[in-house]
């Protein structure tokens, strides 16, 4: 029998990170962690049929695999190993979903060290991993589960490029940069206020404006009635339950 | 046909303090432990280590073994971030680090293993990459576009250790899992390659153990092969085995408190031989 019980902060997420890969068609859906990996099998089930998705290890596979679930038991349609993946990043048929300890107003994002001496830093995190040749090359969305602490003036130091530092290099070089959305636990922001800003595309149900904006430490672009995050439907609700994360791990990425 | 089987002590005899040694595998996946347990214990001193870092960067730092690290993460995969390498970082204990895209630095192998200065790429471009290593140049394109690109600098090596799956003993290697991730471009960037393997078999079986498409380390870039059977525990290296994850557990524990590292390297990073930690793993009751 399906949960018909109300919609989760985290199944909101979940729909308002699926979102951002309406459109993309067939590319790479590359999700890191657990919200964003159901977040791309949800679309994928639902309104996005043409994304590839991986295992998270080295396979593309078809169907609806579980959270963790066994990939021997999934269809494999690709190969994915690292360095094909590094040429897909390249070719730009790729849309991944990174997370950001801290992000300025123009999208700037900082995963690699926090402190002002990156020589010595207070807190040495991921390093650049992925980010620089990420966001410089095809469409990338951010997930944070807790805005208010993420959400800064400026960033220690910036492994992924944001609308601004792109803006004064060649426009050569930013042809193919793309912060598509930034979901966090308060709503969804995107960039398409045309200043490069990041505006307030929606906010979870519960949420007012008043308290997004206490939750950041720089001014959030408004345009506009801002609406509420889409619930998630009756189908998406029993994938998300039923079929991606029997287990609720989905309800771990808030502290 | 020369026959390339050493031990691990033997391809520490090689190696020489100062030097650039790179380090194959990702993460905690098949890592050349066998062999970064001889350089702990060696007097070996002022390496720089390039690596898509794990452990093995994590045990080298924390034990002062190291001028120098390039990377582009250091990892446990299941422990996202590497506690002794974080320690060292944090602490300004490390002298000189080169943090890199990941997807660059596997530029810098191949432009090693080609014999070229560099590969261009636009990843780095308006990131910290850049503004914080400052030996990185661009280059502009030669063609009508003009392009301004990232130079990624050839990571020349004196050395090179890696793990494979099976290795024959004229130094043909074989991966058995899912991915090689750059193992084959870092024997061919190495001015030396050494390379462990779970068991070394005769070179007419490679073909009954996978296809041949897992035959990517040709023998032409192999100084020595050491068959070291669980030679990257606690790393993974399926098919052979997985990650041992309680162990991995204690490692990261250490990293806390100095007795418990101190204790712990003796314990089992320092033990005299490979053949001495496979001993002990037996008695554990975890090989």
């Amino acid at each position: 029998m399906t949960d018909t019980t109300e919609a989760t902060l985290a199944e909101i997420c979940i729909v308002a990170l699926a979102e951002a890969f309406r459109g993309d068609g067939e590319v790479l859906c590359n999700p890191m962690g657990a919200v964003p990996v159901i977040a791309g099998r949800l679309a994928r089930a639902t309104f996005e049929p043409d994304l590839m998705l991986t295992d998270t290890i080295a396979y593309a596979i078809e169907g609806n695999l579980p959270l963790g679930g066994d990939p021997s038991d999934a269809v494999v349609e690709s190969y994915m190993p690292f360095r094909t993946i590094f040429d897909q990043v390249w070719s730009g048929k790729r849309h991944v979903v990174m997370g950001a300890p801290q992000i300025d107003r123009y999208g700037n994002q900082n995963f690699a060290a926090i402190g002002d001496d990156y020589r010595k830093p207070k807190a040495q995190l991921l390093g650049m991993r992925g980010a620089p040749g990420n966001l410089i090359n095809h469409a990338t969305t951010y997930w944070i589960p807790t805005q208010a602490r993420s959400f800064v003036e400026s960033v220690d130091v910036v492994s992924g490029p944001g609308n601004d530092t792109v803006a004064s290099l060649p426009e050569a070089t930013g042809r193919f940069h793309e912060i598509r959305r930034v979901v966090t636990d308060l709503g969804a922001y995107d960039f398409e206020a045309g200043d490069g800003t990041m505006r307030v595309r929606s906010l979870h149900p519960g949420v007012t404006l008043e308290q997004a904006q206490e939750a950041s430490a720089f001014e959030l672009t408004v345009s506009g009635e801002v609406p509420e995050s889409r619930l998630p439907t009756d189908e998406e609700r029993h994938l998300i339950r039923e079929v991606f994360d029997p287990n609720g791990v989905r309800n771990g990425e808030f502290h | 046909m020369a026959d390339k089987r050493m031990t691990e002590d033997e391809v520490v005899a090689e190696l020489e303090s100062g030097m650039t040694i790179g380090i194959g595998g990702w993460g905690s996946r098949r890592k050349p432990m066998s062999l970064v347990r001889a350089i702990l214990r060696s007097d070996l001193t002022g390496l720089h280590i390039v690596s898509y870092g794990g452990p093995d960067v994590g045990i080298l730092t924390a034990a002062g073994k190291c001028r120098k690290v390039t990377y582009g993460f250091v990892s446990l995969d299941s422990i996202p971030l590497e506690p002794h390498f974080r320690s060292v970082r944090q602490g300004g204990l490390l002298p000189d680090f080169m943090e890199l895209d990941e997807g660059a630095f596997y530029l810098g192998l191949m432009a090693a293993a080609h014999r070229v200065p560099f590969y261009p790429t636009r990843a780095g471009l308006g990131s910290a990459m850049l503004s914080e290593n400052p030996e990185l140049r661009t280059v502009t394109s030669p063609y009508g576009d003009g392009e301004e690109l990232v130079a990624i600098p050839a990571f020349d090596m004196d050395a090179v250790l890696l793990h494979m799956n099976r290795a024959d003993a004229k130094g043909n290697g074989q991966f058995l899992g899912p991915d090689i991730y750059f193992d084959d471009l870092f024997a061919m960037a190495g001015a030396k390659t050494y390379m462990s393997a779970e068991k070394i078999i005769p070179t007419e079986d490679f073909l009954r153990e996978g296809p041949v498409h897992t035959l990517k380390i040709p023998r032409t870039h192999v100084d020595g092969v050491v068959e070291a059977p669980m030679g990257a525990h606690f790393t993974e290296c399926p098919p052979d085995y997985e990650r041992d994850e309680a162990f991995q557990l204690e490692y990261a524990a250490t990293a806390k408190d100095p007795e418990a590292w101190a204790q712990f390297r003796a314990d089992w990073l320092e033990l005299e031989s490979h053949d001495a930690y496979r001993a002990k793993l037996v008695e554990r009751g975890q090989a």
